[in-house]
């Protein structure tokens, strides 16, 4: 009933509480003196203007679904990078294809200028 | 002399006896065991982080030809502890706007993902507290959280600025993310195991250092690591000047707190991975059996913390799209070039 992964949930749950109980701790000391004023969202010291729902750039979607494409190629790279020394020459070629196909797919984001900031 | 395990073997002989002779059944003791040594080990982690603190604040003020904390104790020592103290009793500022559970979860997040890194490192012979054989795939996926707790932070917050900056610092964490995870690859191919401790084990003498066989492997893991870690000259996200505070604008007191310990857990973190994976971990540069082996991991852990302060005080700030730009543009090739190579090599050479 004890695997390896027991101390894993344990060390969540004690971790968890003890950052609760400094939480717990810390309410219990501190003072509370709440003023209309000091529970407004910071806006550099203005009235907030419209809700904090604002649009963002859709360059952060890009990137976190390039992201999502490039984890789930090393997902797949590191059952391989385990077992690399016991398969033939064929696996090597194999998934250098595998990863050739993704790094043209990064290229061609490259040039489409995707990767770009500005 | 400074034998670690053995001290700690006796201790929980004697408090397992003790719970076994009331009557508790072994999984119960195994269990009690597991969190008492998770207490200890955050007691442990939070004395490091501490000391990171005071030595963060020497190290930048010795570099800038200033003497830093001097009064709080020989030397301020003692100036963490008191800064501790300090933010315990400030009082918790939280707009009204907040999103309640999402606010207040994020930092408990952050931390107790930073945190749980250190149930597979290897601190020492003997000393680990669960040698998982997924041990690298676990602490990759640990870290990931983190990226969780600042999204977390930047919305929870109800505010246009902690909304940006926590995509801005979430979006930098997870393009640093991808190559830092390739350049592991590399070591993975040369160990063929996952468990960081059988990797400290296969790396018995300085010849056997993973870094020797995978230099463009520790470079990239230890630029990526830095963006990772917020760190100059990554450190966009931080810089007070950049949407006001980022992130944890909304956030004061404990909770604050936490976000700041968590960030140097995280720098351990990274130093502990590049000592461990590519350093030897507690292995002397002699073999295994030369002095105390936590005391080896513990000076070069502290010695690449040390390099990741240097870079603070030596580095100007990247920009956010040179920022960008080179973790996609370059790391990210130079990553795939390295696992490349290192095949190649493995056939070559092996």
């Amino acid at each position: 009933m004890v695997s390896e992964f027991t101390a894993v949930a344990v060390f969540l749950l004690v971790g968890t509480g003890i950052v609760l109980f400094t939480f717990g701790l810390a309410k219990v000391i501190r003072p509370s003196a709440p003023h209309p004023v000091k529970l407004e969202t910071y806006e550099c010291g203005e009235t907030p203007l419209g809700t904090a729902e604002i649009q963002y750039n859709v360059r952060f979607y890009i990137y976190a679904l390039l992201f999502v494409i490039f984890d789930v190629e090393v997902v797949f790279l590191f059952p391989w990078a385990l077992v690399y020394r016991s398969l033939g020459f064929f696996a090597f070629v194999e998934m250098l294809i595998f990863i050739a196909i993704l790094v043209f797919g990064l290229f061609y984001a490259w040039k489409k200028g995707v990767l770009k900031w500005f | 002399m400074l034998e670690l395990r053995g001290l700690i073997d006796a201790i929980w002989g004697l408090i397992s006896g003790l719970l076994s002779g009331l009557g508790f059944s072994p999984n119960l003791i195994s269990l009690i065991g597991y969190a008492i040594i998770a207490a200890v080990l955050f007691g442990v982690v939070a004395l490091i982080v501490l000391f990171l603190v005071w030595w963060e604040r020497k190290v930048s003020a010795h570099m800038q030809d200033r003497l830093g904390p001097m009064r709080v104790g020989w030397h301020g020592v003692i100036q963490t502890i008191a800064d501790a103290l300090k933010l315990l009793q400030k009082e918790d500022i939280t707009p009204k706007a907040i999103d309640f559970p999402i606010h207040f979860w994020a930092p408990v997040i952050t931390f107790v993902a930073a945190f749980m890194v250190y149930v597979t490192v290897p601190f020492g012979k003997g000393l680990i507290v669960s040698d998982l054989s997924v041990g690298i795939l676990y602490i990759i996926a640990i870290t990931t959280f983190t990226v969780i707790g600042l999204l977390m932070a930047g919305w929870g917050s109800n505010n246009k600025y902690s909304l940006l900056g926590g995509f801005r610092s979430a979006a930098q964490v997870i393009s640093y993310e991808v190559p830092l995870t390739l350049a592991l690859l590399g070591v993975i191919m040369i160990a063929q195991t996952l468990s960081l401790g059988a990797i400290v084990t296969q790396q018995d003498t300085i010849f056997k250092w993973y870094v020797w066989r995978q230099p463009l492997g520790f470079a990239i893991f230890w630029i990526a690591a830095t963006a990772e870690c917020n760190r100059t000259p990554f450190d966009l996200p931080e810089a007070d000047s950049e949407l006001v505070a980022g992130f944890v604008t909304e956030y004061s007191g404990m909770k604050f707190a936490m976000f700041f310990l968590a960030e140097f857990v995280n720098m351990f973190t990274a130093s502990v991975i590049a000592v461990t994976l590519f350093f030897g971990g507690w292995m002397s540069p002699f073999g295994p059996d030369f002095g105390p082996s936590w005391l080896w991991f513990l000076g070069k852990t502290l010695f690449f913390v040390f390099v990741l302060m240097w870079f603070r005080w030596t580095y100007p700030r990247l920009r956010v799209d040179q920022l960008m730009g080179f973790a996609w543009k370059v790391l990210l090739p130079l990553a795939f070039l390295n696992i490349l190579l290192t095949g190649i090599g493995i056939y070559i050479f092996d």
